[in-house]
């Protein structure tokens, strides 16, 4: 497939991290990670979420620093204090999300911040619009650099991004995803670009989780896993298969017990569940499931794949067709407090944002979905606060100086904690958790494995969503496996191989146009 | 249950509106010895009862993230409409009548009309999503031309009623007094109670609370959002009304006019009151000391003969002040509601 040549690696990489690492709170992030990036060609990162492959990205970038290591600019030894610093030298990043404003023009978008401008005052809108339109011709876009960037499909929009960094003489430039919001046929422009890029001498870094795509595309490949660099290959002497097995490594986990806690009945069952997305494809498509009573089952996927969408879904915090039952009645009319007190409740996997309410006291945000159980008349009763408070502090060893006090002062794990007492003061029967460890330490997710062990044993159905391999596959009885919100394969939890998750999440992740177009 | 201990500084900045206000009576009585006098008191909590009605109203919109920009004129309004009905009474054509309503009924429908008038500021911001700022906004002038519209811009005097008529009594809200002390006092201690103890004590006051300090995360803890916040602006609006009818009392005459800026007053006194203007932090009781500083500082200054532009700049400045301690004491990690 890649008839590009490869140039210049006699003459050794453009740029080179070497032994760098990152420590982020205790966790390293990246642990001695070497990495070449060669002129003229693409240089691959892969790895799971949170395998480091951002954060590697990010320091090459300028925009945070490695904790240990060093960079070299050939053979010089660099310190990128910012991500200007960076672009002096020609690294430019293109990111994951798009850091565009819809409000401003193509033109503006490119140029903001590096202004062209007349007398040092006016800009200079004919030479920006001007160079724009070059570089989108080069790109055979034919955009208008003065149409609005909101008005833009996604796809363009990307264009635009991409153009952003080529009118500024890129020597290395860094692509997070580019694709992940792209049609079959952008993917196609895209990669015409990186190929006249690479063509003349740029270095370019590139980052997906389109397997396919990878081998489309790729020159060499680097693979990461927990923050450590396990593999690096040309693209042209290995498969897709070996890119799987040195993702996950050949450990894999210790066997879990089986456990006697899972019910007969159904607790939570869906049919045929679906969420219409903003562009063609849905973000859920007729996604249909069900959980035991006392049963843990596990939603793994991608980023993107939908699993928070499912879950929010089911919880009633977003409007979404096909059939929800708990307990067999339905519920998928119901909004979200009344399906709270039919039993659904959800754990938010945006803590700060959706999970707690910070200038509340601990004691104020546990009680906040069941204020009136503690209530007396009108009033809330403070000592049915206090007497809650106390017996939750010691189910779930909330560790706090003083429940009084914001939450604020928690720690994650112990917000995450409250966050969970709160929805068990609901008496649920099916509890939805979404990446119910984001955030916090090794300690504090092994007590919450445990607690949802406990909640199941007691009768609880649980489905929660991970996107770490080594949660889902020792944890769960049942897990399902979402890809471009479909559901892509389900698996008893015993028993099961890391690979075939990985292979089911990348189900429908192939963008190479099937036959029928051109 | 444990409980840490709080530093001298965390006790001065949590009640620096009452120690705000401590400070001002001290140096007041010192420079005017007609400060601390019983006479000077009560006027001053008279024309602070106004402010503190229409505040306390205003405290449980910003608590809950919101603004309301239309209490000066819904509190008009609700004394134009009071005005009316004394005043021109309901003509009922087809019998030949005219009915005149006694103070209660009038008071009652004066009310209705503000708890209207914030209901729709609450379907704006619920239903149709337009932000407080400007829903409000709209509703201000909206509310201020219906209030002239009723009287074609023409002041309602005598509001005394007759004896004929049968609807005196409506002025005793203004310029009564129970036990000695004037209704207005009364109302601002019995409204104040009140919203103190609805933010603070109950479930609806928690929900306002949760609703200001994150909305998305209070919604996803089953919290009826749009409820609530319906709720917030029905209070509001209530309570500007009962300031323009005592307003309305105290003149014994409806203009149209009244209540312009009041709205600047009453947030004045919220963020005083150490309620910040984001949401979720804050509470009723701070309001009302917000209420009396400003009420103390425009007594003091008038009693000291600085000028009344003087006494506006003080005032702006006071305020700014204010907020910016509210900031730094913010980012302190020790406040809860």
């Amino acid at each position: 497939m890649s008839a590009i040549p490869l140039p210049t690696s006699a003459a050794g990489p453009l740029v080179r991290a070497r032994k760098v690492t990152k420590i982020y709170g205790g966790t390293a992030a990246l642990d001695s990670v070497d990495f070449e990036v060669h002129a003229g060609a693409v240089n691959v990162l892969i790895g799971e979420n949170g395998a480091g492959k951002s954060t590697l990205m990010r320091i090459l970038a300028g925009v945070e620093r490695p904790t240990s290591g060093e960079l070299l600019f050939g053979e010089e030894p660099i310190e990128l204090h910012s991500p200007r610093d960076a672009a002096a030298l020609g690294i430019g990043i293109i990111h994951q999300e798009l850091s565009l404003f819809p409000e401003l023009s193509v033109a503006d978008n490119v140029f903001v911040g590096r202004a062209r401008t007349r007398h040092g005052v006016v800009l200079d809108r004919g030479v920006e619009e001007q160079r724009v339109a070059e570089t989108l011709a080069r790109l055979e876009q034919p955009i208008d650099p003065r149409t609005l960037v909101g008005r833009l499909p996604l796809g363009l929009q990307q264009i635009v991004e991409v153009s952003r960094a080529l009118v500024h003489d890129v020597r290395i430039l860094m692509m997070d995803e580019p694709t992940s919001a792209l049609s079959a046929a952008e993917v196609e422009a895209l990669f015409r670009v990186i190929r006249d890029l690479v063509d003349r001498g740029v270095a370019v870094v590139y980052i997906s989780h389109r397997l396919e795509e990878l081998m489309q595309i790729g020159d060499f490949i680097t693979v990461l896993r927990d923050g450590r660099r396990v593999a690096h290959a040309a693209v042209a002497d290995i498969d897709l298969g070996w890119i799987v097995e040195n993702m996950v490594g050949r450990s894999g986990s210790p066997p879990k017990a089986r456990d006697a806690r899972v019910g007969e009945a159904e607790a939570l069952s869906v049919e045929e569940l679906s969420l219409p997305g903003p562009g063609d494809a849905p973000l859920l498509d007729r996604v249909s499931l069900s959980v035991r009573h006392g049963e843990i089952v596990a939603l793994y996927g991608l980023m993107g794949a939908g699993r928070t969408e499912l879950l929010e879904c089911l919880a009633g915090a977003r409007a979404s067709v096909g059939r929800v039952e708990v307990d067999g009645a339905p519920v998928h009319e119901l909004s979200l407090p009344q399906r709270i007190r039919r039993g659904v409740t959800l754990i938010p996997e945006d803590r700060q944002g959706a999970g707690i309410v910070q200038p509340l006291s601990v004691t104020h945000n546990v009680t906040l979905s069941s204020l009136s159980e503690h209530a007396r008349g009108f009033w809330m009763s403070g000592n049915r606060e206090n007497a809650t408070i106390e017996r939750m502090q010691g189910e779930l060893d909330i560790r706090m100086a003083d429940p009084n006090r914001p939450i604020t002062t928690l720690s994650g794990g112990n917000q995450q904690k409250a966050v969970v007492a709160r929805a068990l003061l609901t008496s649920p029967r099916v509890l939805l958790m979404d990446e119910p460890t984001r955030g916090i330490d090794v300690a504090a997710r092994a007590e919450i494995f445990d607690l949802m062990r406990r909640l199941a044993s007691q009768g609880l159905a649980i489905l929660y969503s991970s996107s770490d391999l080594k949660e889902v596959v020792g944890v769960a009885d049942r897990i399902l496996v979402l890809s471009n919100g479909r559901l892509t394969g389900e698996f008893d939890g015993y028993g099961v191989s890391e690979q075939q998750l990985v292979e089911a999440s990348y189900v429908g992740h192939t963008t190479i146009p099937r036959g029928d177009e051109e | 249950m444990m409980k840490t201990r709080r530093s001298l500084v965390e006790t001065l900045l949590e009640f620096r509106a009452f120690f705000a206000l401590v400070l001002l009576v001290i140096v007041f009585s010192l420079l005017s010895p007609a400060f601390l006098t019983t006479g000077n008191l009560v006027i001053l909590a008279k024309h602070v009862a106004i402010n503190a009605l229409l505040a306390v109203g205003m405290t449980f919109v910003i608590l809950s993230g919101g603004i309301d920009l239309s209490v000066g004129s819904v509190a008009g309004l609700a004394g134009m409409i009071a005005g009316f009905l004394l005043h021109e009474g309901v003509v009922l054509e087809s019998f030949g009548v005219i009915v005149y309503f006694t103070a209660g009924p009038v008071i009652l429908i004066a009310l209705f009309a503000g708890a209207l008038m914030g209901a729709v500021n609450g379907f704006l911001v619920t239903r149709l999503r337009v932000a407080p700022f400007i829903a409000t906004l709209g509703v201000l002038y909206v509310a201020r031309g219906i209030a002239l519209l009723i009287s074609g811009g023409a002041t309602f005097p005598n509001l005394q009623g007759s004896a004929e008529l049968g609807n005196t009594g409506f002025v005793f809200l203004g310029s009564g007094t129970i036990l000695g002390l004037p209704t207005p006092i009364w109302l601002m201690i019995l409204v104040g109670a009140a919203g103190a103890f609805v933010a603070g004590k109950t479930p609806f006051g928690r929900q306002v609370y949760a609703i200001g300090g994150n909305e998305r995360a209070a919604a996803l803890a089953g919290v009826r959002v749009d409820r609530v916040k319906w709720a917030v602006y029905v209070i509001s609006g209530v309570c500007a009304a009962l300031a323009g009818l005592v307003i309305a009392g105290q003149l014994a005459a409806a203009h149209p006019a009244t209540g312009e800026t009041f709205e600047l007053n009453a947030i004045a006194a919220v963020v005083l009151g150490g309620t910040s203007l984001s949401g979720g932090r804050g509470g009723v009781g701070g309001t009302l000391i917000g209420a009396f500083v400003i009420g103390v500082l425009s007594d003091g200054l008038i009693l000291l003969g600085v000028s009344e532009f003087w006494q506006i700049v003080i005032k702006g400045f006071v305020i700014v002040v204010a907020v910016v301690i509210d900031q730094w004491a913010s980012r302190q990690p020790s406040r809860t509601p």
